[in-house]
């Protein structure tokens, strides 16, 4: 069995409110170091693929299809073998 | 004329549009869930605003793979007018049968306001009954921000797809774009509210010019059939 760790982001071109009022917040609170703040989705994905290839196959299909709106956003995984 | 309003989980502005299209324009409608796998009985097909979903994961992401979204996309074969207004507009963007996305308005924040529309084209089956150039329309939403590409902006404009722009930009979106038509002018999507803009009685009947292009349109493609 394989876990897949999906990271959904907005493509950098597209402005992010929710990681902007983060990020305003942040500054109030006086974190004076924080230059940015990206909020994006995370998922863990359990598979029951034969092996690591078709795992990733799977997850590039799927995150492309559902998990990610290809107009404004990008995806990045992991994937590590498991035991039930 | 009969007319289909689906209803997702979630939906709640099935109603409204029911309510708009019956009560106000005597259009035989159904209610129908998104289960629904055969819509060839209607010859105009609205899909309402609401929270599909819960909203989970994205606006409209899950609506898009219900069953009744390949019926849908038939009827959109057969020239059938769609409409989505609000989450509709969101699914139907997710779906593909309209260009763009909508994401989070720039503001922080849901909008429960009223807005100035400007009816950028008035040729179109959704706009030609309009006869006031600036139309005030109810929106209410958190993800309205309408994002497209510049090559898709630009093919847009040439097709003149885009039938409304907002007169003071509520949410951000791109070149205050409000209403867009797919390429062949049969699938149209917005985030402000027509059907809650149809009744004196609720002050605002500006509204009424969006269903009256359609029934206009409808009309006239039936005589243009019959001769």
């Amino acid at each position: 069995m394989f876990l897949a760790k999906i990271y959904v982001t907005y493509k950098p071109s597209i402005l992010d409110p929710k990681g902007e009022t983060v990020k305003d917040a942040l500054q109030r609170m006086e974190y004076t170091g924080i230059e940015d703040v990206v909020m994006g989705k995370y998922f863990e994905i359990k598979l029951s693929s034969s092996d690591a290839t078709s795992a990733a196959k799977e997850v590039e299909s799927f995150s492309e299809k559902l998990l990610i709106n290809v107009n404004m956003e990008v995806f990045r995984y992991e994937i590590e073998a498991i035991t039930e | 004329m009969k007319a289909a309003v689906i209803t997702f989980p979630g939906s709640n502005c099935d109603l409204d549009m029911y309510h708009a299209l019956v009560d106000e324009f005597q259009i035989e409608t159904e209610i129908l869930p998104a289960t629904i796998t055969d819509l060839s009985a209607y010859d105009a097909i609205f899909i309402p605003g609401g929270f599909s979903y819960g909203d989970y994961l994205r606006t409209g992401a899950i609506a898009r793979f219900a069953p009744v979204m390949a019926a849908i996309k038939a009827a959109d074969q057969q020239g059938k007018i769609i409409v989505g207004i609000c989450n509709g507009f969101q699914i139907l963007t997710e779906a593909g049968l309209l260009p763009g996305a909508l994401q989070t308005n720039t503001q922080p924040g849901f909008i429960c306001d009223i807005t100035g529309l400007k009816v950028v084209n008035t040729t179109s089956k959704f706009t030609n009954a309009f006869t006031k150039s600036i139309n005030q329309f109810p929106i209410a939403h958190g993800e309205g921000n309408y994002y497209v590409d510049a090559a898709t902006l630009a093919t847009m404009q040439a097709n003149q797809q885009i039938l409304f722009t907002y007169t003071d930009n509520p949410n951000g979106s791109i070149a205050d774009i409000a209403g867009v038509t797919n390429v062949n002018g049969n699938v149209f999507g917005m985030m402000p509210h027509p059907e809650r803009a149809v009744d004196a009685l609720l002050g605002n009947v500006d509204g009424r010019a969006f269903f009256s292009s359609i029934i206009a349109s409808l009309v006239n493609q039936q005589e243009a059939i019959k001769a």
